[in-house]
């Protein structure tokens, strides 16, 4: 009998899901963990060829991808892939996805939805409290043995009377928006548009929103109108009490900006979990005291794993069931994402 | 001629005199404003032994300015036949011999209800950042590494957790508020059940910790509550459990804590306060699941503008003969 050639279909009939690199739940889990009796994956990261060689090999008839961050779907994928019908990422953000050419060719797009708003939520919180009441830097003082030797840290300063400015008032932002209130914060927000039905105080751009507030919060997505959105001018509005947190993507910031803010005491502190350019953080920053840094795991906890497994397999199983989505994405008004 | 009074006999004349054994956190911070209207008698700048120090300078002493690190107690209120007026900077009152001072009508104040809005917020900053890991992550990145995926451990979600309160009066109230907005499910245990209340009750405080997933423990120190943290309740609280305490360190067996810690018994703590400030036990120094803070939950610029006023509105008032703005025994 021939022996099973790796570029003919499996025996199997079950319809393949495209994974171009392994998402951070394979390599936590392993690579069972979106595993269904309704498909297959098909991993082009186990192959020795190069993407384009493989794609053109094997994948002429796959009709769906699994996305992650880490393994963007570019116009040059897609096109390589005539039968693609679905993208389905592991992540809440989009911006590894060149949305515009999947709304050309009629690509469905489906996300995380909002299963990660409430961790990430939860993260701005944490992180916003460490910088105001100095949580992290008062730890480390303590566990060096300065209280004993040196006597009380710096008093850190309180939350509640503290404006709160949302950048992009969505899943996350309103998440936000209804922790903080809890602490007595009051809150106010940028967004692409004014959202009638929120009694927050809208500002038409993230200046006049940082003019106006003491803690800047990051939520919106990384597209080309909101790269560098946070420049020089904002940082600059909002002076030098201010804080900025940033859960949402890293280039949302003017990075160099920032450090050099932080450094001179142009703003009062940061909590960041992400950053321009990933692994990479800052050096400058490591000494600064007024920081509180996080690996891009803002929504990394068990229990959100387990809630992404349920979306990911069940947006799979619907799709390729004929059925309706779980957590589609509305292409028609997604402003353009960077490629 | 006019100038016969000597400064000190003319600024007692004009300030009433407030005794200090030591300074309290207030007073370091605003001395220049309480000297402006209060006489201090600053016991602990006096090369005399206190007991001399009294008898020389505070005989006809009224009132006395203390906090946690200089106790109130019936042996030092024998020494002041006129006291009849104790002022704190604290909200906790475990260091004033309340029963003395209530005999013999001596009238006390504390911090009313200014700090409780900032215990809560560290309360909740604590317990947030054990669960997920915040200040762990930041020090691992601060070594310059960024985590591989996979090889740094995954955070708790703080939604649908349980959380057991330990007292549930205005601080533990306030972080409740606070962590409902979360998603976390409330109970707790106070010294009497609550009717207006909605949260579950339990009057056995192990069954409380059975039940939660975090203990959150900011109740006031007492005789009933030294060591009421111990051994069984961290064994009912479990591996997976999480303990945050911003009430008073010998509220928990520290010894016992400690040990739990050490070996995985329960799966981390948020502490404001030890059993002896400022020594930290040096096991917990190492551990990344433990987020230790130098007894300043309470503690920010604004709530010491605010018990600044308290205290001096208390003083005021007493020696004007008004009614003191936050007394804590009925006289």
């Amino acid at each position: 009998m021939a022996p099973q050639n790796q570029s003919q279909p499996s025996q199997n009939d079950l319809p393949y899901v495209l994974i171009l690199k392994p998402p951070p739940s394979f390599v936590i889990f392993g690579d069972h963990f979106f595993n269904s009796a309704k498909f297959q994956f098909l991993k082009a990261y186990e192959s020795p060829l190069r993407l384009p060689q493989f794609l053109l090999a094997h994948a002429q008839s796959v009709q769906a991808v699994l996305s992650s961050g880490g393994a963007p779907v570019t116009a040059d994928t897609i096109r390589l892939l005539p039968n693609l019908r679905l993208v389905v990422t592991t992540s809440q953000g989009l911006n590894h996805i060149d949305l515009s050419e999947c709304r050309l060719r009629g690509i469905s797009v489906a996300g995380a939805g909002t299963i990660f708003s409430a961790d990430c939520a939860d993260s701005v919180v944490a992180l916003l409290i460490d910088v105001l009441r100095k949580v992290s830097a008062a730890n480390r003082f303590v566990k060096q043995g300065l209280w004993s030797s040196q006597g009380d840290y710096p008093l850190g300063s309180k939350l509640g009377v503290k404006r709160v400015g949302i950048v992009g008032l969505g899943s996350i932002g309103s998440e936000v928006a209804k922790r903080l209130e809890a602490f007595g914060c009051t809150i106010s927000y940028n967004s692409r548009n004014k959202k009638p039905l929120v009694p927050y105080t809208f500002y038409p751009n993230a200046r006049e929103l940082a003019a106006n507030c003491d803690a800047l919060i990051i939520c919106c997505a990384l597209t080309d109108e909101t790269h560098h959105l946070i420049n020089k001018q904002v940082l600059s509005a909002l002076g030098k009490d201010g804080v900025i947190i940033n859960i949402a993507r890293g280039p949302i910031i003017d990075e160099k900006e920032l450090v050099r803010c932080l450094i001179e005491g142009e703003i009062r502190g940061a909590g960041l979990d992400v950053f321009e350019h990933e692994p990479d953080v800052p050096s400058e920053l490591f000494a600064l005291d007024n920081v509180v840094m996080s690996p891009h795991n803002a929504v990394f906890t068990r229990e959100s794993f387990e809630d992404l497994r349920k979306v990911v397999v069940g947006n799979l199983e619907a799709f390729f069931s004929i059925e309706p989505l779980l957590t589609p994405v509305v292409l028609d008004d997604q402003p353009h994402f960077p490629g | 001629m006019e100038h016969h009074y000597n400064n000190n006999h003319h600024h007692e004349n004009c300030h009433p005199s407030v005794l200090v054994l030591g300074p309290p956190p207030v007073l370091r911070v605003f001395l220049d404003r309480f000297s402006r209207k209060f006489h201090l008698l600053k016991a602990w700048e006096s090369p005399l032994p206190l007991d001399q120090f009294l008898i020389s300078n505070a005989q006809s002493v009224q009132a006395i300015l203390c906090s946690g690190a200089t106790p109130v107690n019936a042996e030092l209120i024998g020494q002041l036949p006129l006291l009849r007026l104790v002022v704190t900077d604290s909200s906790g009152l475990n260091y004033i011999d309340l029963y003395e001072c209530q005999e013999r009508g001596i009238a006390v104040t504390n911090a009313g209800n200014v700090y409780a809005n900032d215990v809560a917020d560290m309360a909740v900053g604590l317990l947030i950042n054990v669960l997920r890991k915040i200040s762990a992550a930041d020090r691992y990145l601060r070594n310059g590494v960024w985590p591989v995926i996979g090889t740094y451990p995954l955070g708790s979600k703080l939604g649908g957790k349980r959380v057991g309160i330990v007292g549930l009066g205005t601080i533990g109230s306030k972080i409740a508020k606070r962590l409902e907005g979360f998603g976390c499910s409330i109970s707790y245990n106070s010294k009497k059940e609550k009717p207006s209340v909605s949260y579950p009750f339990y009057s056995d405080i192990c069954e409380l910790a059975a039940n939660s997933d975090a203990l959150i423990v900011c109740c006031a120190l007492t005789d009933k509550t030294r060591h009421m943290i111990n051994k069984e309740v961290f064994s009912a609280l479990g591996k997976d459990g999480v303990i945050v305490n911003v009430g008073r360190g010998p509220i928990i067996d520290e010894k016992e804590m400690v040990r739990c810690l050490v070996k995985g018994e329960i799966s981390g703590a948020g502490l404001d306060v030890f059993e002896n400030e400022p020594d930290v036990p040096k096991e917990l120094l190492a551990l990344d699941n433990v987020i230790v803070s130098p007894h300043r939950a309470a503690f920010t610029p604004e709530s010491f503008e605010e018990v600044f006023n308290i205290v001096m509105g208390n003083l005021e008032a007493f020696f004007s003969n008004r009614p003191l703005l936050t007394p804590v025994l009925k006289i």
